[in-house]
């Protein structure tokens, strides 16, 4: 409670406050989790930062929550390279990785937040220019399969450049991978071929049978990589953004 | 006799077993062969290492790959082995990552067992039990992506009882790729998964690029010698039929099985399967590396070399024995006619040349000397010596239209089948044809875009234009 004030303190010296945008429920097919003739699940409103949390956001939070800083977080919730290589004086409007996931709800938790479940981030992450829905559209999987297939490069991470999306966010594509909620609670099993097998302890409800559309490449790339995560990961292409309730 | 076996036998099962680091080697090279008698546990260490590498000359591709190369590295172990895993995934790279290793009897070949986040690693334990040539893949989702994008390579389980000893062993893994320009597209090129879905590649070629296996990369012997090649097929889409020209396959262990055919010209390998070949080199000459799906070999790029060199033996195959000229074509004969030599000119653009590694090289070879008996030379070709008006639009033609039949050049008779080359506009052709004719001491005024142009107006119509990819 301390922590929250003095972050509330913080707040006007962060250098790219958190810009939030309300979006609209609605209802999703997401790849994985519908059962059998189920087309769609229902998605309420929620709010969600327009960009991924940024390094000097982080820096601020870490100012008021020093437990959670480099070497001081427990070995529990963190793994090795948590903020390995963190400098918020170095590009500091890019997007912090190397951030766990209790972190991440740490972060959010602090800022009034939560992140998103896997099926709100799917939901808004669907959104192109345009369309509230392009997840099936060819061009716009092979927009961000582009992405997929470029090797990492110095600089990449400087700042968030994707043009906006329908509700107004920016960078859910081509910048860096996002935590969820409940990251880990649809596997993609670590063996592609066996994705079509019915497996209870992976799928949540009876009769699950796979994904819900095959040719998603880039949906699956998600999944398989939220898949290989543990909670204390971090990894240096993977970060967060906070999802808020719409009457707080 | 018995006693021997069975205190081997309590041996291996009283004694932990040695241990060692298995030898991987980039493609084309095989580790040496095991001379260990009896089994070891043997640790090998692969990364997966994400980067961006020529698919042929000036197209580059992001590949994701078992060890920097594709094929990943050649992994050799002995039949009865134990082998301790270790899947490495570089903390720059995008994605997870595991492997399947068609050597593994358990679920997944290891897949689930080695699935394994950026900057992680994971192990996992497997005795080697069925001795033969397996393919090594990811196997993470999409799985057909992955492995489009490189993610194989082979592993040797050496039988108890070896093959008999060969002067050369090399790994030859052939792949299919998929992006949205068409074979030769410069520059960095993306993956199509529609491509890939339509089972469509723009690319199919020997160890990871159309350039591999060819010029000082080919793969040397020398006459007299014994071959062993490993080859195997990555996929993800194509069935290869694998030959080398000029060569019949001794023994071949077709899916890399137990079992030899002797006497093969053509073996197929599936994809996600392989092939040992085996053969003597009698005689000097290269020999060339296709899949006899032949359209993948003259536009895809599935073009290898193999160079042998040493005393030929004519008793064996005699070489060019008749050396005349041919008056069935007498264009052809009637242009040999000497006129003043033109010099070269100052309009030969650079460019030229690249045009001419990524379309000719192929089949004319890089320094345009061609195949005896296949491909006509460029260099030091009597065709290109004096260009008549005629034969530069007979080049145009070939180019554009392919050429079947007869034709003779410095004195050899060449019945083949030229493809048409796609993609070239007037520019580009006027530019690679000015370089070949001003090539390897060759000489000719330049071809202009707008001399092409009218020569390609000028050309017969044809009634069915072949179709291009789309």
């Amino acid at each position: 409670m301390r922590a929250l004030r003095l972050l509330t303190l913080l707040v006007p010296a962060f250098a790219f406050a958190g810009e939030v945008v309300t979006l609209p429920g609605g209802r999703f097919a997401p790849l994985f989790g519908l059962d059998v003739g189920q087309s769609a699940f229902p998605v309420g409103t929620f709010r969600l930062d327009v960009r991924p949390v940024s390094r000097a956001e982080f820096a601020a939070f870490l100012e008021g929550n020093p437990a959670w800083r480099k070497g001081k977080a427990p070995k529990t919730l963190v793994d090795e390279r948590y903020l390995a290589t963190f400098t918020p004086a170095k590009h500091p409007a890019g997007p912090v990785t190397q951030v766990s996931y209790f972190a991440a709800r740490a972060y959010c938790a602090a800022k009034g937040g939560r992140l998103p479940s896997t099926l709100e981030w799917e939901y808004a992450a669907a959104a192109d220019e345009t369309r509230r829905d392009a997840s099936r559209e060819a061009d716009f999987a092979q927009r961000i399969l582009d992405w997929y297939g470029q090797p990492n490069r110095e600089g990449d991470l400087e700042q968030p450049g994707s043009p906006r999306n329908v509700y107004g966010l920016e960078a859910l594509h081509g910048l860096v991978w996002e935590w969820t909620d409940d990251f880990n609670a649809v596997f993609v099993s670590g063996d592609n071929r066996q994705d079509g097998d019915t497996n209870p302890k992976f799928m949540c409800g009876s009769g699950a049978t796979g994904s819900a559309r095959r040719e998603d490449y880039a949906a699956f790339m998600r999944y398989a990589l939220r898949s290989s995560l543990t909670p204390r990961s971090t990894l240096p292409r993977l970060g967060f953004r906070c999802a808020y309730e719409v009457n707080p | 006799m018995n006693v021997v076996i069975l205190s081997l036998a309590l041996w291996s099962l009283t004694t932990a077993l040695p241990e060692e680091k298995a030898l991987l080697t980039e493609p084309p090279l095989v580790p040496p062969a095991i001379t260990r008698t009896t089994p070891a546990r043997v640790k090998v260490e692969l990364e997966v290492i994400e980067k961006v590498m020529q698919l042929a000359d000036g197209v580059d591709y992001t590949f994701w790959t078992f060890g920097g190369t594709v094929p990943g590295r050649f992994i050799r172990v002995r039949e009865g082995d134990t082998v301790e895993f270790w899947l490495e995934n570089h903390p720059n790279n995008k994605l997870p990552h595991n492997i399947d290793l068609h050597a593994v009897t358990g679920p997944g070949g290891g897949a689930a067992s080695t699935f394994t986040a950026p900057g992680h690693k994971s192990r996992f334990t497997f005795q080697a039990l069925n001795p033969g040539l397996y393919i090594y893949h990811c196997a993470t989702a999409p799985v057909g992506m992955h492995i489009a994008n490189g993610m194989y390579g082979m592993i040797y389980v050496q039988p108890r009882t070896p093959l008999p000893k060969v002067d050369r062993e090399y790994y030859v893994v052939q792949g299919d790729f998929y992006t949205d320009a068409d074979f030769g597209q410069k520059g960095l090129q993306p993956f199509s998964m529609k491509r890939a879905i339509d089972e469509r590649p723009s690319y199919v070629v020997f160890n990871g690029s159309a350039m591999s296996l060819v010029g000082d990369r080919a793969l040397k012997a020398k006459v007299g010698e014994t071959v062993r090649l490993f080859v195997g097929n990555g996929g993800p889409n194509l069935v290869s039929s694998f030959h080398v020209i000029g060569e019949i396959f001794d023994h071949v262990y077709p899916e890399g099985g137990s079992k030899a055919q002797d006497n093969v010209q053509t073996t197929l390998i599936p994809a996600g399967g392989s092939a040992i070949v085996e053969f003597k080199l009698n005689t000097d000459g290269t020999y060339i590396l296709v899949d006899h799906s032949i359209f993948r070999t003259f536009n895809k790029g599935s073009l290898g070399m193999l160079k042998v060199e040493g005393p030929g033996r004519k008793d064996i195959y005699s070489g060019k024995e008749l050396d005349d000229v041919y008056l069935g074509d007498e264009s052809v004969a009637t242009s040999i006619k000497a006129t003043p030599a033109t010099t070269p000119l100052s309009g030969i653009k650079p460019d030229g040349k690249a045009l001419f590694l990524a379309n000719c090289s192929m089949c004319h070879q890089a320094e345009g000397q061609g195949v005896p008996g296949a491909f006509p030379p460029l260099a030091k070709s009597d065709y290109l010596a004096n260009i008549s008006n005629k034969k530069r639009g007979d080049l145009v033609e070939f180019v554009l239209r392919g050429k079947t039949g007869k034709v003779v050049v410095n004195g050899n008779e060449y019945n083949g089948v030229m493809t048409p080359v796609a993609g070239l506009d007037d520019e580009k052709l006027a530019t690679v044809l000015t370089w070949v004719s001003n090539a390897w001491g060759n000489s000719a005024p330049a071809f202009t875009t707008d001399e092409v142009k009218k020569l390609r107006e000028a050309l017969p119509e044809v009634k069915a234009t072949p179709n291009g990819h789309e």
